[in-house]
């Protein structure tokens, strides 16, 4: 089954306002916000029926006061400088920065660390306009990202199975680590949206090594393309020369903000974008179909 | 002094203020200063500012390597190892690098001493200047799935040069963090004396902004927000801030010539007198924030 994540390295390119216009033109599908950090699918499509499920993941250590004999070794032994003085003369773990790898927990001669399941957020199926919605929130400063996105994708690819639809359309995470890493595993195609300004370019370039890396086959667009004419024929030469398609470019337009205003997606306001999305999409639609990419 | 400079969502301006605030900020407060890019995933610091690099490090993160001569496959360190990362299989210990953690626990714990330090290549520390700015970036290996750990490298790096001579004035310190509200966002605002939120007056920008805002307010850093793009959406960015008494430490307006300046690679304050002016101004009140923080 198709499964198209769209994703920018740069964040503010453009990645959620396109994806939220796809979902407009695309039939028979499931969507999937994989943003869990920060995510804005859902503001554009007023998801109900909201069924939520904590999302556990990993563990918490955490210095019971009363045991502690203040010896101070798991300071010593903890790698992620998550253990600090705590006001009663014994230590204190900072949950923010625990990581949940139980050495301290192990190692502490009077046994004095609990080691406890933590919640990091939650998963959720929603119903919209478009069809359903898997998403999710990771609670603020919270960890485990990666196991949230590789989650959601899981529930996505069961519900997909279960409704008898034929695509699923992902609104991917930021950056080049962990929680894109674990969007990108078992996609079938990569749409990178970008800009002609430095950053974007730049970020572009790594974001196009990781689906390299990963051997995925990848749609790029430019939006705000005239914003720099000679910046958006570097960004075409880099897709021609590293076998990217370029499959259309969107100007710097108000509509894009004046739609997100209102709460719909560029199909639904209208306007000169709504003709060019509808072709972008086309373009996907026929790149997502083909074979996959040669090794 | 060290400002960190953040936000909820990516492409709010982030990067467009850190460079902006380094470039004028000597001239501002007659303070030298040191621009640290910590969006380690795509750092871009660098693009606005074009530093001389005079010092490129690798940083890499503590993973097990295992003797199997010496190993009796008594599996403490698979009970251990939270992350799946080494194990037996078969006969055969295992190391799966990727997913190390590098927290140490199986080196502690193996009764017979079989597992002793490698390493994982995280990415490279870069150092130098751009003129009189003092410049530090961080930049992780593409394929890397972990930036917590190169955060904190770069950190520890800024950490060292800022215990260098007390002879020379020591330079205040911006650091670019990177966008979001996760594990690498709450570990590069972590050493700062205050943070500058920067967000757009749209639906997407205050939805990220307000968590932005409940990741780092138990933090007890003062806080301020640069409105980027103002003018560009509706209201709710400042009546959020009017009730959560954030101070609005400047606004840059939304207006297509800074987009083009940005999209060529030129600074905020090199827009026009306004946009300079503005520049200076931030440089001022972020660095009465900064104060706040140390008579708090």
């Amino acid at each position: 089954m198709p499964e198209i994540v769209v994703i920018s390295g740069k964040g503010g390119a453009g990645k959620t306002s396109l994806t939220a216009a796809f979902t407009a033109l695309a039939p028979k599908k499931i969507l999937c916000d994989l943003d869990v950090d920060a995510p804005d699918l859902h503001i554009l499509l007023d998801p109900h029926n909201t069924v939520r499920n904590d999302f556990v993941s990993g563990h918490l250590a955490h210095i019971e006061p009363d045991l502690c004999s203040g010896c101070g070794q798991c300071r010593d032994w903890c790698r992620f400088e998550a253990i600090s003085p705590h006001a009663n003369g014994g230590w204190h773990i900072d949950e923010r920065r625990c990581e949940g790898c139980k050495t301290c927990v192990v190692l502490c001669p009077q046994q004095a660390i609990a080691f406890s399941p933590r919640t990091c957020g939650y998963s959720a199926v929603s119903d919209t306009r478009f069809g359903r919605l898997v998403h999710a929130q990771l609670d603020p400063g919270a960890e485990n990202s990666g196991r949230l996105v590789s989650l959601l994708k899981k529930k996505a690819r069961e519900l997909a199975k279960k409704d008898g639809l034929d695509l699923i359309l992902c609104d991917g995470a930021p950056g080049i680590a962990c929680p894109v890493i674990s969007s990108l595993s078992g996609a079938t195609l990569a749409v990178l949206v970008t800009e002609p300004t430095p950053s974007g370019i730049h970020d572009l370039t790594r974001v196009a090594g990781l689906c390299d890396h990963f051997r995925l086959p990848t749609a790029v667009i430019i939006n705000k393309a005239d914003l720099n004419a000679e910046a958006a024929a570097r960004i075409k030469t880099f897709c021609t020369d590293g076998g990217h398609t370029l499959v259309g470019s969107l100007p710097y337009h108000p509509d894009v903000t004046l739609a997100m205003v209102q709460k719909l997606t560029l199909p639904e306001y209208g306007g000169p974008l709504a003709a060019s999305v509808a072709s972008l999409w086309d373009a996907i639609t026929t790149l997502a179909g083909q074979a996959p990419r040669p090794l | 002094m060290i400002a960190a400079i953040a936000s909820g969502k990516g492409g709010t301006g982030k990067t467009t203020v850190s460079a902006s605030l380094a470039s004028v900020w000597t001239q501002a407060l007659g303070r030298p200063v040191l621009a640290v890019d910590l969006d380690v995933e795509e750092p871009n610091l660098h693009l606005f500012l074009h530093p001389v690099i005079a010092r490129n490090t690798v940083a890499s993160l503590e993973i097990p390597v295992v003797d199997a001569t010496v190993c009796t496959r008594c599996g403490a360190c698979r009970t251990l190892c939270q992350f799946g990362a080494i194990t037996i299989l078969g006969d055969a210990p295992v190391v799966f690098a990727e997913m190390c953690h590098g927290c140490g626990g199986c080196l502690a714990v193996c009764p017979v001493g079989a597992i002793t330090p490698g390493a994982r290549e995280l990415g490279c520390i870069e150092e130098g200047a751009a003129g009189s700015i003092g410049f530090l970036s961080g930049r992780l290996r593409v394929g890397e799935a972990m930036s917590p750990p190169l955060i904190r490298a770069v950190t520890r790096r800024m950490e060292e040069l800022l215990a260098g001579p007390a002879a020379t004035a020591l330079p205040d310190v911006l650091l670019d963090a990177p966008p979001g509200v996760s594990c690498p966002a709450a570990a590069a605002v972590a050493k700062a004396d205050c943070i500058v939120l920067v967000a757009e007056p749209t639906p997407f920008g205050v939805n990220d902004f307000i968590l932005a805002v409940t990741a780092f307010a138990p933090l007890g850093k003062p806080m301020g927000v640069v409105v980027n793009r103002a003018g560009a959406g509706n209201d709710e960015l400042y009546d959020f801030c009017r009730q959560a008494k954030l101070p609005i430490l400047a606004e840059i307006p939304n207006d297509r010539r800074i987009a083009e300046t940005y999209a060529r690679g030129g600074l905020l304050a090199e827009v026009n007198e306004d946009c300079r002016r503005l520049c200076h101004t931030l440089a001022q009140a972020v660095d009465r924030l900064a104060r706040e923080a140390r008579h708090a």
